[in-house]
Order: structure tokens, then C-alpha cells, then sequence
């Protein structure tokens, strides 16, 4: 080993005063010492690692919050379980028939119909993140809870409208 | 050496952060989309940016207390913790209070809000394991593997929402590409997360000043204090 190796080399060059020698020798033993409290200290992190990426690999999927539309039609889920589902809502598609309201989900590749009854979140509107909370009954999402989603962008008004004229 | 330094650390710090805040809550424009709520953001935002930041100096804390056993950097975890735990109670709570306006709940079992909750309970164990133990070189030691087995958190937390579809937005700040938020808006928060930095630090200082003297009690230097 290295470290072996530049112990002899100490021996050999660390001259006559013996103190010397063993200050030389004891340094190169820390270092050594070190390293492996390194290396152990190391091992426990990857180990702490593999296993909790193992155990995120494993649930993959069920660590979303939500299904969106494709996912919800690829799962067959039957009409009692309650399921939340996420996704963008379609442009023009709420409509507000006294309490309900009714509009569509979309992540651009498939659809879903939702009703809901009660109050939408201030933030609620068409082309915008949602996440609702309910049970899949006769191809429309009964949706007893909603959530809206907003981006990870902030600006001013002024800044937004100009965006939207361009 | 630090008291020399702690009057003008704190005092920038809250300086900054005031500034900071002054200027985000007063002067900076509302969202567009968002509107006046989302003025939680300087306090939100630095606060889960030094909850994790917490957590990475004590891991360097925990490998320099394992491996070169340096005594002062044990000592360091622990006051670090109790920081900590503080600010990272502030990022769940000043989320919630966000959440609720803006989402519509105070709190869904997504992966970064339920990671922010781990750390969170990783600080209070970090705590609380040291706390158990009579042979505090021991216990040192142990706090110290407990940190590192936790650190695989942080990286969680910050991919969580890149990750996994979240109720929480992805980062508007980030390492690659321009930030997603407007520079009126950006300036303060920069400000803010300096100020917070500075104020944890002071905070950070005075905690650990309690636990150096409570472990060096029987040391002549100590003593020697009248």
C-alpha cells in the first residue's frame, strides 16, 4: 500500500533524532485512521442512499400526488376509489351552472370531464394547473375538493399583458 | 473572536432583511396571476433555502466531528439544529399560510412538502438523539452518522418537484436557465436571502456560544470567567 510505503520511506529519511521519527510516523498513521473513518463515514451515506433510492424506485409512481388524464384512462379504477387527478384545464371548457361547475382536464393527450360542487380557489381558471379530489363514476370525475395549481412564474401585470399581446 | 463580529453580523442582517422586506412587501409589483398573496415569497422562499442549507453545514460539521474529530464542529450540529428546526417550522408554516389563498389547502401529502417535513423531524431527531445519551463523546459521534444518513434527503427535496408530479411549483430559481421571476420581484428576494442568512447566522452564533460553554464547563478557560 501507499501509505506503507511512505512509512518505510519515513524510517529511512527522518534521520537520526528519533522524535522526528516518530512524529512522522504517527502523522502518516492519523492520515491513515482518517481515511478510513472517511471511507466508513462514506459507506454509510452511499448505503443510506442506495437504500432510499431503492424504496423511492420501488413506489415510483405512487409518489405523485395526482393521475393525469392518460394515466387515469391507461389505470382501470374502479368507481370507489377516490383518486385525485391533476393536469391543465381546457381552454373555454368551464362552465357554472348555479353551484356546479363543469370543465374539462387535459394534459394534452387525453381528456377528462370533471363536475364539482362548491367554491373554486381564487386562482382557478382556464389554461391553468388543477388537482381534484374525487371518484370516477359514468365517464365523468366527481370532484368533491379542488386545488389550483400556479406555475413557477412571477411578473407584473403590465409584463403579463404585454406577453399576452405578443 | 465572534463578539467582536456577532453586533455587526446581526445588525446587517436584520438591516438586509428588513430591506428586504420593506421592499417585497411595500414597493415590488403584485403578481399577475397570484396578486398580493404571493408576497409570502420572501419569507417562504428564504426560509426553505436555509432550512436545507442548514442541513448541508451540518453534514460538513458531522464528517469534519467523525474524521478529524474536531470537538468544536460537534458542538456546531448541535447548535446548528436548533436553527435549523426553527427556520424549517417557519418554511412549512409560511407555505401553508401561502398554500391557502393560492391553492385552496394548507396542506397536501405531495413529495416536497412531505420531504420538508422529514427534514424537519430530522432536525428534532438529530436533537433528540444527543440528547439521550450520557457519554456525550458517544453521542457525538452517533448525532454525527444520523446527519449523514439524513443528507440523502436534501437532493429529495430539491428534485421532488422535478421528479414526481407535485402541488407545489417547480423552482423559479435555478442553477440552469433563467430565473422564472420577474427582476422587480427578484431583487428583494435576493436581498431577503441575504438578510435571513445573516440573522441565522447571528442566531446560529448564540445557540452555538450556549453549547460550547455548556460542554467546556469544567474547562479551566471557563471557569475562569467571573
Amino acid at each position: 500500500m501507499f501509505t506503507e510505503l511512505l512509512l518505510y520511506c519515513c524510517v529511512y529519511f527522518c534521520g537520526s533524532p528519533s522524535k522526528k521519527l516518530k512524529n512522522c510516523y504517527s502523522r502518516l498513521k492519523m492520515q491513515k485512521i482518517r481515511k478510513q473513518r472517511l471511507q466508513k463515514l462514506f459507506f454509510i451515506f452511499a448505503l443510506s442512499g442506495i437504500g432510499v433510492s431503492l424504496i423511492l424506485y420501488s413506489l415510483n409512481s405512487k409518489l405523485d400526488l395526482f393521475y393525469t388524464p392518460s394515466e387515469m384512462t391507461a389505470a382501470s379504477l374502479n368507481a370507489e376509489t377516490r383518486i385525485k387527478l391533476g393536469g391543465m384545464v381546457k381552454a373555454e371548457s368551464i362552465k357554472r351552472l348555479g353551484t356546479t361547475v363543469q370543465f374539462i382536464v387535459t394534459d394534452y393527450q387525453s381528456e377528462v370531464a370533471v363536475s364539482y360542487e362548491g367554491i373554486t380557489p381564487d386562482l382557478f381558471k382556464e389554461e391553468s394547473g388543477v388537482v381534484a379530489l374525487g371518484y370516477f363514476t359514468n365517464g365523468v370525475f366527481a370532484a368533491d375538493q379542488i386545488f389550483a395549481k400556479h406555475d413557477e412564474n412571477y411578473m407584473p401585470p403590465e409584463l403579463k399583458m404585454t406577453e399576452q399581446q405578443l | 473572536m465572534t463578539a467582536k463580529l456577532l453586533p455587526y453580523i446581526a445588525s446587517c442582517g436584520l438591516l438586509l432583511l428588513l430591506t428586504g422586506w420593506v421592499w417585497g412587501l411595500a414597493f415590488a409589483p403584485e403578481d399577475a396571476v397570484q396578486g398580493n398573496s404571493y408576497r409570502i415569497i420572501f419569507l417562504h422562499v428564504p426560509a426553505s433555502i436555509f432550512a436545507q442549507a442548514i442541513y448541508l453545514f451540518m453534514s460538513i460539521c458531522a464528517v469534519m466531528s467523525v474524521v478529524w474529530r474536531v470537538k468544536l464542529a460537534a458542538y456546531l450540529i448541535k447548535s446548528a439544529a436548533s436553527v435549523g428546526a426553527l427556520i424549517t417550522f417557519i418554511a412549512l408554516f409560511s407555505g401553508s399560510i401561502w398554500g391557502i389563498p393560492t391553492w385552496g389547502t394548507w396542506w397536501q401529502w405531495d413529495a416536497r412538502i412531505t420531504s420538508t417535513l422529514i427534514l424537519f423531524i430530522m432536525y428534532l431527531g438529530v436533537i433528540t438523539l444527543h440528547g439521550s445519551f450520557s457519554n456525550l463523546e458517544k453521542a457525538d459521534r452517533l448525532m454525527s452518522i444520523l446527519v449523514i444518513v439524513g443528507l440523502v434527503n436534501i437532493p429529495i427535496i430539491k428534485k421532488s418537484v422535478d421528479w414526481w408530479s407535485t402541488l407545489h411549483q417547480p423552482a423559479s430559481i435555478t442553477v440552469s436557465g433563467a430565473p422564472t421571476i420577474d427582476p422587480s420581484m427578484l431583487y428583494p428576494l435576493f436581498v431577503s436571502i441575504l438578510g435571513m442568512g445573516l440573522v441565522l447566522i447571528s442566531l446560529g452564533i448564540l445557540s452555538s456560544r450556549l453549547h460550547i460553554l455548556g460542554r467546556e464547563k469544567n474547562k479551566k478557560w471557563v471557569q475562569s470567567y467571573e
